[in-house]
């Protein structure tokens, strides 16, 4: 086993993202820069491809170096077996119940331990994110170095089993970062609001052409004439894909509309397959349904199915920011989305998108949207504004940077 | 022979800041509008400052600038209450203890007028927060009106709260940074008046900047 380090793509510069979020802002993202010159970062997570962490990392870290904060971005690896323990733990984080026995939180300290003896951590500050890899502050010593817990799943409601195994862990680190303030637990260390963040020159979410855009649903069968429901979210009960069809279903009864529901696994799920074989029975017989199950580098065919889409729903059961929905209101689009984790900070209810608490709830603001066009244009409108304001990767840079300078100072 | 405001060279530059902000959440929620009024006595300084003068920062869409009385609508649905709260006007203030006192005397008159709130569970907690600010100097210094206006241009969102807003804290004078500078180096009280009367409350950050660069413009030709 060794860890593994990321690649790393050819991505737009900062100056390039002046254009959006103006030349201000960048120059004093340089200047607190200036004062970290020489310091540098380590990043760790569990997994390189798929769900919003590891896209964050991706466009995060290049401008972290570009600033000369140097920043490394580890993997931590480990075997299907502790995908499978951490995948439970992820669960009951959740709220769910937790079945492990004694040697799931052996084997789930092994593999931390495993990888803590080949990483190295002579960086200033070390960044773990998630719980996956938590355990790697045994590593931690009385040196200089500030470790920092970055949790982006909601601690809202966790299973006791599985958050009293993690806390004393957690409770070693200098501080912890957290996507909305009903996400903590009441820690001992100081705990940080980070609201995660979407990138607009990346090709999830630049802007695209109407013809390119027309294409991609016509590559996917999907009737650009009609209206288009879409969620977008890997298959993941939690993401309630079946409770999503039934909306569906309750709104088919009145408007003719077509579901796409896009998705794709990330390498730390192992449930995935078989929630998408549950969809997909659950989808049977109806040509309006378009299951998509996408590889990890279709971010381009998202951006379209979005920017084609009337209304995009995200009917979340548990949830840790759901960055699809900072995506959407990015372009514009009418939000139907459950209130559940960092969502109520992105859908304002009635005035950048809708909140809602039921399959049956769901169906009914779609079809409100629905019939009030113009109404569901200002909800894209005002949604795309206050993503400008708060979701941009700009500011998770300038948060991570002002991070950096208070844990320096001594918080 | 008079010197044009636009020539007029000050003593002492402006220095402008870049101001962040590291949000840090506190470890006690608040369920009800009793423990609302009780964690008001207790809670930070900082925090009264970050639920009132930083929030002006962050709402454009809520119907309240105020933290405190967004909860009250929303999570409590105390319409009245909020309504209060939200009315507290910063501008007037220029200490956290008397915005406390304020503050707590609104939530602890309410509940008396309406002892049945003081305990019913809110739809959501409240988290008090508190802002870690920290500040870097940014760009040149200011030596005269145009400059100033350059460097307004030129600040982001953040720095130009900290300059208009947060600074009536600082200065303890019911003003803003700019006007301060002005009244002090260019000698222009009317100029630094007329500044500090811009309504902030109503403003976008952006518009903010444009509303300040409407009155030093014509101002720098005279």
């Amino acid at each position: 086993m060794s860890t593994t380090e990321v690649a790393k793509p050819v991505l737009p510069v900062l100056q390039d993202y002046a254009a959006i979020v103006g030349e201000p802002e960048i120059l004093e993202l340089r200047e607190l820069a200036r004062r970290l010159a020489g310091r540098r970062v380590k990043m760790v997570n569990s997994t390189a491809v798929g769900g919003g962490v590891a896209e964050i990392l991706n466009r995060l870290v290049p401008l972290m170096e570009e600033v000369n904060v140097s920043t490394r971005w580890e993997v931590i690896t480990g075997g299907e077996k502790f995908f499978h323990v951490t995948k439970a733990f992820h669960n009951a984080l959740h709220g769910a119940p937790y079945e492990g026995a004694q040697d799931w939180f052996d084997a789930f300290l092994a593999t931390n331990e495993d990888n803590r003896r080949r990483m190295q951590f002579d960086e200033d500050f070390i960044i773990i994110h998630d719980p996956q890899p938590v355990a790697l502050i045994a590593e931690r010593n009385s040196g200089p170095r500030r470790w920092v817990w970055r949790c982006h799943i909601d601690l809202s409601n966790p299973n006791p089993q599985v958050w009293d195994f993690l806390r004393p862990w957690v409770d070693r680190y200098d501080a912890s970062l957290f996507s909305s303030p009903q996400f903590t637990r009441g820690l001992r260390i100081p705990q940080y609001l980070f609201y995660p963040t979407i990138d607009p020159l990346a090709d999830k979410n630049r802007e695209l052409e109407p013809q390119f855009v027309r294409g991609v649903l016509e590559q996917f069968h999907v009737d650009p004439a009609r209206p288009i429901l879409t969620q977008i979210s890997r298959f993941d009960r939690l993401k309630d894909p079946v409770g999503v069809i039934r909306a569906y279903r309750l709104v088919k009864k009145y408007e003719d509309c077509q579901l796409v529901l896009a998705g794709g696994s990330a390498t730390d799920d192992p449930e995935g397959a078989a929630v998408l074989q549950e969809v997909e029975q659950a989808a049977a017989g109806d040509p309006d349904i378009h299951i998509l199950n996408l590889p990890p580098w279709s971010h381009v065919e998202i951006n379209a199915l979005q920017r084609g889409s009337t209304i995009v729903i995200q009917k979340s059961l548990k949830e840790g920011f759901g960055l699809t929905v900072s995506e959407a209101l990015w372009k514009k689009k009418p939000v139907v989305a459950s209130a559940v984790g960092g969502i109520p900070s992105q859908v304002i209810h009635k005035l950048t998108g809708m909140l809602v608490h039921s399959v049956e709830g769901t169906a009914y603001q779609i079809r409100f949207l629905l019939a009030n066009p113009v109404f569901a244009k200002t909800l894209g409108e005002n949604g795309h504004q206050h993503v400008k304001e708060h979701f941009l990767l700009t500011q998770n840079l300038r948060r991570y940077l002002v991070l950096f300078l208070v844990l320096l100072q001594g918080d | 022979m008079a010197v044009s405001l636009e020539a007029k060279r000050a003593d002492q530059p402006f220095q402008f800041m870049a101001a962040s902000y590291l949000i840090r959440i506190g470890a006690q929620p608040v369920q009800t509008l009793g423990d609302l009024a009780k964690s008001l006595r207790t809670c930070p300084q900082a925090s009264i400052f970050y639920h009132t003068f930083q929030s002006l920062e962050a709402h454009h869409y809520t119907s309240f600038s105020s933290d405190f009385a967004q909860w009250a609508l929303t999570a409590c649905n105390e319409a009245a209450l909020a309504e209060q709260l939200a009315i507290v006007d910063l501008r007037e203030i220029v200490s956290l203890e008397d915005l406390r006192r304020i503050l707590v005397d609104i939530v602890s008159d309410y509940l008396k007028e309406h002892p049945q709130a003081a305990d019913r569970r809110a739809f959501e907690a409240f988290y008090f927060c508190e802002a870690k600010e920290v500040t870097v100097p940014s760009g040149s210094p200011a030596w005269t009106l145009p400059e100033l206006s350059e460097g307004i241009r030129h600040l982001g969102h953040q720095s130009l709260h900290y300059h208009f807003i947060n600074s009536r804290l600082r200065l303890q004078l019911q003003t803003n940074d700019f006007s301060y500078w002005i009244e002090r180096n260019l000698n222009h009280p009317w100029l630094a008046a007329r500044l500090n009367r811009i309504d902030f409350y109503n403003d976008t950050l952006d518009e903010l900047r444009q509303d300040i660069l409407r009155v030093l413009e014509p101002a720098e030709s005279q």
